[in-house]
């Protein structure tokens, strides 16, 4: 794992973040045992973007995949980042809670598949508002049933990042996987400059952005399970060791105690140095503890 | 901003508790209390702000760390004594203007405070616990998510003072790069953008909306009404699935997510071709 420092052969390195999420998804399984489900020649488009001059795009930013990772069945869901910010649309979020509920069945049915969702997203996409949000709440539903018989992974490797209502569903994942490059929060620096000013939070300081959304200190804290260089091979063989481990005994979104003391025991009074506030989470709840 | 975020939550959580206070050890921000709703004895859960709250940014009425945490230990707290006896209801009362916005918040890693509630609530549905959540006020973006969205059936005010929405106003007309007004127009011809409940109840997400007359003091005899409702509400969840399939099968759902309902036929045909 990455946290014994970057690799040292990066020249040689095989970019994961230089991926689409389609080469992305593929990447993830064993080679020749994917299939994309509802693909663009689908053409499942939003209803909702051309009504608004906005062109839709033929799978709606979402890439569905099911085969084999370590030879086992799983489904792997792809949201692509360059298109509207990998927001959640209808369609899009139809097809991951679809998708992650199809392999749930599967599970009922006694073939183990596990589900690796590629969150790279702003959350809800404003031009369907209520449709996106409520997507988001049934797919957060999905993932707490399936999670009871498999793995849900989430991976986020950068660069969009995984904000706003999909935040939420990373918490709910099983495991995190993330890139240095990633980021991982409820709420960007924008949003939270324009809600409570500048003082709050300076959204043009790179620095403070990453020391606090990003993959390392995540990991560090304890609220991501894996940290990983920006290098294919290194991503696939986290997402198969984490497959491999199958279901947590406890989810972090379960360990309500350990973190609502934790919550209690911070100083409020004042803003935190994410080093200093690295020593305090250190080594929370990651696989190792868990 | 509704100048009513907070106060109908606490009038309506005191019409249907006789009280309004946190359990002992809890934040003000959040009313816990247990209390008769037809043959059950339900739990009722709701968010109000608390001007002296710790955390800075959660002094309106936001759902911040302690509020997502607190109500995911008293929800849970609903599962753990129910384990092996009637699972009794839990009704959320909404009247939430946001998540909070803060740098705290994202350091203490509040998307994961958030899915720990949304994960009470959840997990309280499956247990076979009817979650009611009535929305009395605003019910916006994150701060529905994490306190609300995961019931069986939702409930809801049809009053212009009730907004359930993806984000408030200013905030979506800023990320769109649009006006107030202009967003507002367009809100009336795609209703999925709509601020207004008639617009998303369209949408088949909820189970009922209410007619009432002057939310902010209800009467004896609407409180009585609202109870009957709930009663009612959750006598649906338990003759229902556990799942929240029936958002997507309801009459709204046929007409407004034909798209939904595409993916989710082509998709099971083509994941069944193996």
């Amino acid at each position: 794992m990455s946290d014994k420092g970057y690799n040292a052969n990066f020249i040689n390195r095989q970019s994961f973040i230089e991926l689409d999420a389609r080469e992305r998804a593929t990447a993830l399984f064993d080679a020749g045992t994917s299939r994309e489900l509802l693909g663009p020649f689908d053409r499942v488009e939003s209803p909702w973007l051309p009504m608004q001059g906005v062109t839709p795009q033929a799978d709606d930013g979402c890439v569905v995949m099911k085969g084999k990772i370590t030879g086992q069945a799983a489904v792997v869901v792809a949201l692509e980042g360059a298109f509207q910010g990998g927001s959640t649309g209808e369609v899009s979020g139809e097809k991951m809670t679809a998708a992650l509920d199809l392999a749930c069945a599967d599970n009922e049915k006694g073939i183990p598949t596990s589900a690796v969702i590629l969150l790279e997203t702003g959350g809800v996409r404003l031009q369907e508002a209520n449709l996106g949000l409520a997507a988001i709440a049934e797919l957060m539903a999905s993932i707490l049933v399936l999670r009871k018989h498999a793995p849900v992974i989430c991976l986020t490797a950068g660069t969009v990042g995984c904000f706003g209502g999909m935040s939420l569903a990373a918490g709910l994942a099983s495991y995190v996987v993330m890139t240095r490059e990633a980021r991982l929060g409820m709420n960007g620096p924008e949003v939270i400059e324009q809600e409570n000013g500048v003082e709050e939070f300076d959204s043009s300081d790179r620095a403070l952005i990453w020391a606090i959304h990003g993959g390392e200190q995540r990991y560090a804290t304890g609220l991501a399970d894996a940290l990983v260089d920006d290098d294919t091979p290194q991503v696939a063989d986290a997402i198969r060791r984490f497959v491999s481990k199958g279901v947590p005994p406890a989810h972090r979104s379960s360990q309500v105690t350990l973190y609502r003391d934790r919550i209690e025991k911070l100083d409020t009074s004042r803003q935190w140095d994410p080093k200093e506030f690295r020593a305090l989470w250190a080594n929370g709840s990651n696989e190792e503890k868990r | 901003m509704s100048e009513y975020t907070g106060v109908r939550g606490t009038v309506w959580f005191r019409a249907l508790t006789g009280q309004a206070s946190p359990m002992p050890g809890d934040p003000k921000s959040v009313l816990t209390a247990d209390a008769p709703l037809g043959n059950d004895h339900a739990r009722f859960l709701c968010v109000v702000p608390d001007p002296q709250a710790r955390f800075p940014c959660a002094r309106h009425g936001e759902v911040g760390l302690e509020e997502a945490f607190t109500l995911a230990t008293r929800v849970r707290e609903v599962i753990e004594d129910d384990k092996n006896t009637t699972k009794r209801p839990i009704i959320a009362i909404v009247d939430v203007k946001s998540q909070a916005y803060g740098r705290r918040e994202e350091t203490a890693a509040i998307f994961l405070a958030a899915a720990a509630a949304a994960d009470a609530y959840g997990s309280a549905r499956l247990a076979g616990h009817p979650v009611i959540t009535f929305v009395v006020g605003h019910a916006l973006s994150g701060a529905f998510l994490t306190h609300g969205y995961q019931a069986n059936r939702i409930l809801a005010f049809d009053d212009p003072g009730v907004m359930i929405h993806a984000m408030h106003k200013e905030a979506a007309a800023r990320v769109t790069r649009r006006s107030v007004d202009e967003l507002e127009k367009l809100a009336k011809e795609i209703t999925p953008m709509s601020y207004d409940i008639r617009d998303y109840a369209k949408l088949g997400l909820l189970y009922k909306m209410l007619q009432v007359e002057n939310p902010e003091k209800p009467s004896d005899q609407v409180i009585r009404n609202v109870q009957d409702e709930l009663v009612g509400a959750i006598a649906d969840a338990r003759r229902g699935p556990v799942d929240l399939r029936n958002r997507l099968e309801s009459k709204g759902a046929l007409e407004m997510r034909k798209a939904s309902l595409l993916v989710r036929t082509r998709l099971e045909a083509q994941w069944l071709e193996d």
